[in-house]
């Protein structure tokens, strides 16, 4: 049924239809709607048998998912930045553990400074946690995802991160097309646990594994996120037939067949650049664009064929390798590893700053003609930190970095 | 007190004996029946008091639930000599995340079972005193206020010990330990303000919190027991003697575990929904120093310099504890 | 595409004004998105929010640059914030005051501009009115509709009751009415008077 809706509430009411048996949720924007919302259909009874646990920091969020989990219960939890730091810890447990647990991250930028708008350094902080990584375009998919996440998740025996741009998406308010639950139902059966606390048939979860078997279950953890690569494509397919549309799978192109230049990138950008890209081949020119859906397991073969005809690659990113340049870009470099194609990071969007149609334009055309640097940052003010660095230089008690910044790009 | 208090002035020991009673007022562990959830082979020191007290609180659990019980458990020398890979000693389901998470994932799994309409299954949370009072001390917070229907259980040896004795916030002052050297003019463990969690888990308002000793079986278990009977967050702090952390013969753990209580440094009690409702009061009291003089850990108190002031500050702290807890007097 | 941006402050109902003015376009068949700009969210601190309206689905994801509309909530913005930032000669301009263009200090800037697509409604005092809460967001909505016939009144009101509780919802759509009448009327007699 169409709906015009919140993103956060949309995704809410997607995941309310998956049955979740175990709610658990800190509090942290932009993340927050998501959670109300579910708390507010399990106290009105909406969403029944369900408990939803109200918890002391993000880290008992995931440790109650956790325990939950493993006791057979469909758990369920969403957090942010900051909140994805404090429960580190306990996402390593839940990958290593392999318990299928299901998790929105509202996509927020990591502080120092301190800062609440969107971009991917948090997801991107914990790529290799081990938990499977899908990142959603719109509202639409956002909500789509989770019910694949969580049929992905029971399958593999693996925890899943759906990524969606904080406030981009999850405060925009949007049509979309919501499942009913017999759709829902259809297509996600029961969860049948592979290990379970049951005092029938008891087990022991998570002991200790030592030199002599470590490899081989770290490696097993390896193998089941590249079974991934399989399962995802097939699964976005069935999603389509049961659902009447697309979402999820590993990549998306855009008017790539015949593209010179081809911009990669992922979440909510795509739109902006898929309009971008419009207005730049009524220019002429031949762009196309490539959304990487699924960011954990790394989807290099599906990456590779798709930027195999370019002749220039550029990958925007809303995330920075302090010290190195593009996070996402070392991995699109690793599928294009042998090939000709220049590939060239652009970080955007840092903590919140609006990408343009405009600034991607003439981004692009650089691009294009060859002339854009290997590593650029979009839209910086350069004179800014020229500034800054210059009075760093000149005062040793230079004060706090942040104010100082604030003060020069203001000016 | 809920147990049956025997008078032993037959043998003139104190030999706690089953075969003088009556057999539905014996132990689990006299029982030849008893689930033994922790069973033998596990790897724990000779004369581990944790092994023990955890071998003593689970199969009591166990009997009092039907046999219906999950276990989480903190990182620690209980999870760590319990579950040698590929070897586990635990009877009953049993999981182990992280370090200061048990309680949380207990709160998980006492969810789980209440959503899947399995009220008979009973959840406990295990840790040691470093993964109770300082890591795991928010999570456990959170349970209790929510209270969660878990029975968290801390075996306290005073100390991080599985990763070599360094200091907690549970070990006592005076103490050394791998991080709190007995040199220089404060030797050992400050004196600080110490964190007691059973107080502060009956601050919290829960149902049921106990303090136990695995020098008092029949105490322990009647303890699990009544906190078995009670659904919300329950606490049991049960003092756990390690023969290595301390520095005492493995043979004299069970000892060591009555001499802290009988010096009042390790007050026995109950308490129910904010008020203690009982104590154990000390029928043969002993100063401090007998207590200390027998544990390596306070060896620099008495020897080569001996430090009567600390050892009088010490005896202080249990003086106060009698007082506070009323734990003077015969036996009542 | 049509693209609205609103300023106001904080507690004015700025965001709510463009969720609401998104379900309208919806439940007349179009594509709408609706976006705060988000800053630290408190009472009085100034506000903006979008919303674009389009026949085809809606990719773009930037905050609006070049708005085809612009509300103004409240008019003590107007010299503090660059409200009209991007707004092309024949865009729309919608503010909420009693006064006239000139008592703001506008007078000079909408001479320059497209005639038909200004207007002023007090929009405070109808819903004060109305609902008896200085919250000016729904009249404006009302006013927008007359002014610009992107939406109708109808899809406002109806925009309205799927979003408050029967009362209020109630008050919202009378003072969106009285500010829609109140906007279309002059425009009424002016087309007569200058057809006759």
């Amino acid at each position: 049924m169409l709906k015009q809706v919140e993103g956060s509430r949309a995704v809410a009411e997607a995941v309310a239809l998956c049955r979740p048996e175990v709610i658990c949720a800190y509090p942290i924007s932009p993340q927050t709607h998501i959670v109300e919302a579910l708390g507010e259909r399990v106290k009105a009874g909406t969403l029944a048998p369900c408990e939803f646990i109200n918890v002391e920091s993000e880290f008992a969020a995931m440790s109650v998912a956790i325990g939950a989990s493993a006791a057979g219960a469909r758990a369920y939890t969403a957090t942010a930045s900051q909140g994805l730091l404090f429960m580190a810890e306990a996402l390593f447990n839940a990958s290593g553990l392999g318990l299928p647990i299901v998790m929105t991250v509202a996509n927020r930028a990591i502080g120092a400074p301190i800062n609440i708008w969107n971009d991917h350094t948090d997801s991107m902080s914990q790529r290799d946690c081990g938990w499977i990584q899908l990142f959603a375009e719109d509202n639409q998919e956002a909500l789509d995802l989770h019910i694949l996440a969580f049929r992905l998740a029971e399958e593999l025996s693996l925890p899943v991160m759906v990524c969606m741009d904080g406030f981009i998406l999850t405060h925009a308010v949007e049509r979309v097309d919501m499942p009913s639950q017999a759709q829902v139902d259809a297509y996600l059966p029961r969860f049948e646990p592979r290990q379970v606390l049951d005092p029938a048939d008891p087990v022991s979860i998570g002991a200790m594994v030592g030199p002599e078997a470590f490899m081989e279950v770290r490696y097993l953890a390896h193998v089941k996120q590249m079974q991934a690569l399989e399962l995802i494509p097939a699964w976005a397919t069935e999603f389509h037939r049961t659902f009447g549309r697309e979402a999820g799978g590993l990549v998306r192109t855009y008017r790539t067949a015949d593209a010179e230049t081809i911009v990669v990138a992922l979440g909510s950008v795509l739109g902006t650049l898929k309009d971008t890209c419009d207005e730049l081949r009524e220019m002429g020119l031949r762009i196309g664009v490539v959304g990487v859906s699924c960011f954990r397991p790394w989807p290099a073969a599906a990456v590779a064929h798709a930027l195999q005809r370019a002749h220039h690659v550029v990958v925007l990113e809303k995330s920075l390798a302090v010290g190195l340049g593009g996070i996402v870009s070392q991995n699109v470099r690793t599928s294009l590893s042998g090939r000709s194609a220049s590939v060239n990071t652009v970080v955007a969007g840092l903590g919140g700053r609006p990408i343009t149609r405009a600034s991607l334009a003439r981004m692009i055309v650089d691009a294009d003609e060859g002339r854009l640097d290997p590593l650029t940052f979009l839209d910086l003010d350069r004179a800014a930190v020229g500034r800054v660095l210059a009075r760093e230089r000149e005062v040793r008690r230079s004060g706090p970095i942040a104010e100082r910044m604030l003060l020069e790009v203001k000016r | 007190m809920t147990f049956q208090p025997i008078k032993f002035y037959q043998t003139g020991t104190f030999t706690v004996g089953n075969r003088l009673l009556p057999p539905d007022t014996r132990t689990v562990q006299a029982n030849v029946r008893r689930t033994n959830s922790l069973n033998s082979g596990h790897r724990a020191c000779q004369g581990c008091g944790e092994a023990l007290g955890a071998r003593y609180a689970i199969d009591t659990a166990m009997d009092a639930t039907g046999r219906q019980l999950i276990a989480t458990n903190a990182t620690g020398c209980l999870e760590v000599f319990s579950t040698p890979y590929p070897e586990t000693s635990w009877q009953i389901p049993w999981i182990h995340s992280l370090f200061g998470n048990a309680a949380a994932v207990a709160t998980g799994v006492a969810a789980a079972m209440r959503v899947k309409g399995r009220d008979a299954v009973r959840v406990i949370a295990q840790g040691g005193d470093g993964g109770t009072t300082d890591i795991g001390f928010g999570c456990l917070s959170g349970m209790f206020e929510r209270n969660d229907d878990v029975l968290y259980i801390c075996y306290d040896n005073n100390a991080y010990m599985n990763t070599g004795v360094q200091r907690s916030s549970a070990t006592p002052p005076g103490a050394r330990t791998a991080t709190t050297a007995a040199v220089g003019k404060d030797p050992g463990n400050v004196f600080g303000q110490g964190k007691d969690v059973p107080a502060i888990a009956i601050a919290h308002g829960i149902p049921y919190v106990a303090t136990a000793t695995i020098a008092d079986l029949h105490d322990l278990e009647a303890k699990v027991r009544r906190a078995m009977q009670v659904r919300g967050a329950r606490y049991l702090h049960i003092l756990v003697p390690c023969p290595l952390g301390w520095g005492h013969g493995p043979e004299l753990s069970v000892t060591m575990a009555r001499l802290a209580y009988q010096s009042g440094l390790f007050p026995v009690y109950e308490a129910e929904q904010g008020e203690v409702t009982s104590v154990a009061k000390i029928r043969h009291r002993v100063a401090v120093e007998a207590y200390l003089r027998p544990q390596k850990r306070f060896a620099h108190l008495f020897d080569p310099a001996p430090r009567p002031d600390v050892i009088a500050a010490i005896q202080a702290q249990a003086d106060r504890n009698i007082r506070r807890y009323g734990l003077a007097g015969s036996e009542s | 595409m049509f693209q609205v941006r609103i300023h106001g402050r904080g507690g004015q109902g700025v965001v709510t004004a463009a969720e609401l003015l998104s379900i309208a376009a919806f439940r007349e068949g179009r594509h709408a998105q609706a976006f705060p700009s988000f800053g630290s969210e408190r009472t009085g601190a100034p506000v903006v929010a979008f919303c674009r309206l389009d026949t085809r689905p809606i990719r773009l994801r930037e905050p609006v640059g070049q708005p085809d509309a612009v509300i103004i909530q409240d008019p003590t913005l107007l010299h503090m914030v660059d409200v009209f930032a991007g707004l092309p000669r024949n865009g729309y301009i919608l503010v909420n005051t009693g006064r006239d263009l000139a008592a703001l200090g506008l007078a000079d800037f909408v001479r320059e501009r497209q005639p038909g697509r200004i207007a002023t409604v007090p929009a405070t005092e109808l819903a004060l009115k109305h609902i008896g809460r200085p919250v000016p967001n729904a009249a404006l909505l009302g006013a927008f509709a007359a002014l610009t016939g992107q939406v109708s009144l109808d899809s406002v009101a109806a925009a309205i009751a799927e979003t408050f509780g029967e009362k209020l919802a109630r008050a919202n759509i009378a003072a969106a009415s009285a500010a829609y009448d109140a906007v279309l009327a002059p425009r009424v007699e002016d087309s007569h008077a200058e057809a006759g």
